[in-house]
């Protein structure tokens, strides 16, 4: 009967997120026929794409106790950037490189910032939202860049049944899984995020930990820069405002402590779906776009509030276990 | 009624899912009396203080106040009831000044709510004049020694008026000094008919201050009796339900050549001129108050700070370290004092901070080895006893001592050659004392090297070889297990003595 109830809670815990997201799935099916169609479906999934690579980069970087709010304006910057590129050269493989290399070099500034010279994340990388946007702007002249030709590809074109972004997504969501479970780098950042200073004690690099996630979230970045800019078929120096705060949503809904040393890829999946389809049934059912922020605003609290709720919880029961084990000693 | 009870509780019961906690717990404070309660961690005194704290509430039992029924729902409750409890774990806020730590939650209050910062200021000088501290009252805490603070926690107490103190591990972070001043305020406070009741593993200071002693064992009351009817033997054998033959595990073991050399090592205005060596086999203690510098010069050693000077040699080869990871590549580990702070990260599993400082053994060809993890963790916390419901667990929801033995396991999984121990037993029950000596034990077997720091003197006796003892950054006497004494240590402590020419 312990057992059962045990069980049950592990699995509520473990899988509630997962089981909202269906459940949040089901009710947009019934609640807007639309939901459903293969049009609307493989819209979202474009849209989603994005912001879920956004996502999934400030998930390494909460785990370890940092965050970017630069990713929206550098992704601008990234894709402005790959755009003329590809309009200089024709090389879709060279834009998406430079879009890359753009994200990297935005990343390993804010590194140095908040790694060398221990500026706080929130601060540091505020500066590069600001810095980052202004180059882009300033690069453009203001202007969109217009007439991509093959460019759209990467963002709208589809390999078979599956749009391109989406396999862009899983390959890095697959790569981020890896990285948080299968490398020394993940199993520090989890640790770096947790205690730094008992990461430093145990013989941890905490500069290269912290490098190393703003260089991936750089790549990241950078890619969903092109695929962004590809989609849209322009270059805006003014797309993608506010991404970041998309992007931190998703992390966030999707059970990544802002308190560091806790996350997983398919929390913050789930969390960018949620959020994805939460705003693609507004849509479609024509809320009024100020009440689409309030909804949002308000479900960030719920989970945040729920979190931190069946930690306390979880932390007890636990706690009990352990004391039971430590009084029984013989 | 038969005697002159502050505080009584009869049969508190407390069960948590899963656990009893607390069963049928009888337990009584005299007026004007030091009630000590000892047991093993896990064995229910925290929470029956808790309990009697107003933080938990008993699923069933009483709880009397001069024999008079009460109900007791929140520390504040028993704040207004004469109840005040010095947690084990102090949390302070570093920038805020003497003054309002002191009055935090209880700050006076003129017609309009706001604070009356000239009555804090006033009772505060008031305060700190009566028990003779010399800082002013907007010094920050930060500013402030851990030991300062505790003072300032128990002046706290005192300023509430309270009838009923709780003291959980009061001398935990405190040096040898400051126990007498406590002790003799606690002392002064009985006198003023304040009934105290005290937590502690320290059993030689529980018996200096205690009236009475309750031991409990498995949340249960095992007995409760007046200090003059007990011996530290018994209240050990009591509390682990088994007889202790000897408190320090200490072998004769076989010394060999030099492990580690360490040649003037210096830190501007932290240490200077250090110098000493260790051999295999041997365990060396660093003895000193707090303050000393012996764990700042531990520290450099193990790369965590830097230092300005100096030669550190081991197996006979110079070697720089620079940092943890070049330490720990030369076979140098070390435990640090604050667990929590440079030990444990909390929300991760046991599993995972097991393996922290040996992630090769376990990630390598391009993933993570689950199963070989799995048999090296679960191998080590068998070897060493550590009580876990599973590997997964999150560390911090285990037992102080247990944490303890995990931060240790972290470093034996790497076999070291050096180990270094920095307060490695405060706070910690005897059963995980003893065996963290049994470890240092075999290891020395083993022809590695313990170097332990400590402020518990009796330890440092008990178990080393040689101590070399600290004062004012730098090392003033040498002493080997010969000629071993409290005394002799605590004149080298102080400065009284210092030993001309110590290697």
């Amino acid at each position: 009967m312990k057992l059962g109830s045990n069980f049950w809670s592990t699995v509520k815990k473990k899988y509630s997120i997962y089981m909202i997201l269906v459940g949040l799935f089901i009710v947009c099916s019934l609640a807007n026929p639309n939901f459903l169609s293969v049009n609307n479906l493989t819209n979202i999934s474009r849209q989603l794409s994005v912001t879920t690579i956004l996502a999934l980069g400030a998930t390494l970087l909460i785990i370890s106790g940092m965050l970017d709010l630069s990713s929206g304006s550098v992704l601008a910057l990234a894709g402005v950037f790959a755009v003329s590129t590809y309009k200089a050269t024709g090389s879709l493989l060279l834009a998406l490189s430079v879009g890359i290399l753009t994200g990297i070099v935005c990343n390993v500034i804010n590194a140095i910032m908040v790694s060398t010279f221990k500026a706080p994340p929130f601060i540091a990388t505020l500066a590069m939202l600001t810095v980052a946007r202004g180059v882009a702007l300033l690069y453009t002249k203001g202007q969109n860049i217009l007439q991509l030709g093959k460019f759209t590809e990467l963002g709208q074109g589809s390999i078979g049944v599956i749009p391109i972004p989406i396999i862009f997504l899983i390959a890095i969501a697959i790569l981020t899984w890896y990285l948080l479970n299968h490398t020394r780098f993940g199993r520090s950042l989890y640790a770096v995020g947790g205690n730094e200073e008992a990461a430093i004690a145990s013989g941890i690099n905490v500069h290269k930990v912290k490098y190393t996630a703003f260089i991936i979230n750089g790549i990241f970045v950078g890619i969903a820069g092109v695929l962004f800019m590809s989609r849209v078929n322009a270059g805006l120096p003014n797309g993608a405002i506010n991404y970041e705060f998309t992007a931190l949503t998703a992390a966030i809904i999707g059970g990544t402590s802002f308190s560091g040393g806790i996350g997983t890829v398919g929390g913050t999946l789930a969390g960018a779906f949620i959020v994805g389809f939460l705003d693609n049934i507004m849509n479609l059912n024509n809320v009024d776009s100020y009440m689409q922020q309030i909804v949002r605003g308000t479900i960030i609290a719920l989970a945040v509030i729920y979190d931190i709720r069946s930690r306390n919880r979880r932390a007890k029961a636990t706690l009990v276990k352990a004391e039971d084990l430590g009084a029984d000693k013989k | 009624m038969k005697e002159n009870f502050k505080l009584r509780v009869s049969q508190i019961e407390k069960s948590f899912p899963g656990v009893k906690a607390l069963d049928k717990i009888d337990f009584a404070v005299k007026k004007g009396s030091v009630h000590v309660l000892c047991g093993e961690n896990g064995a229910g005194k925290s929470t029956l203080m808790k309990i009697i704290n107003g933080i938990y509430q008993p699923d069933s039992g009483q709880i009397y106040m001069d024999e008079k029924p009460v109900k007791i729902n929140n520390p504040i409750q028993a704040r207004t009831l004469g109840i005040s409890m010095i947690f084990q774990e102090m949390s302070y806020v570093p920038e805020m000044t003497v003054e309002e730590n002191l009055f935090l939650g209880n700050l006076p209050v003129k017609r309009f709510g706001n604070v009356n910062w000239k009555e804090v200021r006033r009772r505060t000088k008031e305060l700190l004049l009566a028990e003779n501290l010399p800082y002013s009252p907007t010094t920050p805490l930060k500013d402030l020694t851990i030991s300062d603070i505790q003072m300032l926690e128990i002046i706290k107490a005192i300023s509430y008026k309270s009838d009923i103190i709780i003291m959980d591990e009061p001398t935990s972070a405190i040096t040898l000094k400051e126990v007498e001043k406590l002790f003799v305020k606690i002392r002064e406070l009985k006198a003023r008919g304040v009934s105290i009741i005290y937590i502690s593993h320290k059993l030689d200071e529980v018996f200096q201050i205690a009236d009475d002693i309750t031991v409990l064992r498995d949340g249960t009351v095992v007995e409760s009796h007046p200090k003059e009817e007990l011996d530290i033997e018994t209240v050990i054998a009591l509390m682990v339900g088994r007889k202790l033959t000897t408190t320090f595990p200490k072998e004769h073991v076989a010394i060999g050549e030099d492990m580690l050399q360490v040649e003037n090592l210096n830190c501007t205005n932290v240490f200077h001129n250090i110098n000493f060596h260790v051999k295999k086999g041997e365990i060396l203690g660093f003895a000193g108050l707090m303050g000393a510098g012996r764990t700042e010069v531990m520290r450099a050693l193990f790369g965590l700070d830097p230092k300005t000077s100096g030669v550190v040699k081991i197996k006979g080869k110079e070697v720089t370290i620079k940092n943890v990871r070049q330490s720990i590549d030369h076979g140098m580990v070390m435990l640090s004092e604050d667990r929590r702070r440079y030990g444990i990260i909390p929300m991760r599993s046991v599993k995972e901070n097991t393996t922290l400082s040996n992630l090769k053994s376990v990630f390598y060809a391009y993933r993570n080895h689950k199963k070989v993890e799995k048999k090296l963790v679960s191998e080590i916390l068998n070897k060493m006893r550590i009580k876990t419901p599973n590997i997964d667990t999150p560390i911090a929801s285990l037992s102080g001592g247990n944490q303890q033995k995990v931060v240790l396991a972290k470093w034996m999984i790497r076999n070291p050659d050096i180990l270094i121990l920095d307060e490695p037993t405060r706070g910690i029950d005897v059963g995980a004392k003893l065996e963290i000596y049994k470890l240092m034990t075999d290891l020395a077997k083993e022809g590695k090297v313990v170097i332990i720091v400590s402020s518990e003197l009796p330890e440092v006796i008990g178990m080393c070889d040689r101590i070399y003892v600290m004062a004012k950054g730098t090392i003033t006497g040498e002493i080997n297990r010969g000629d071993f004494s409290q005394e002799l240590i605590m004149r080298y402590a102080t400065g009284t003595l210092t030993t001309k020419g110590v290697n």
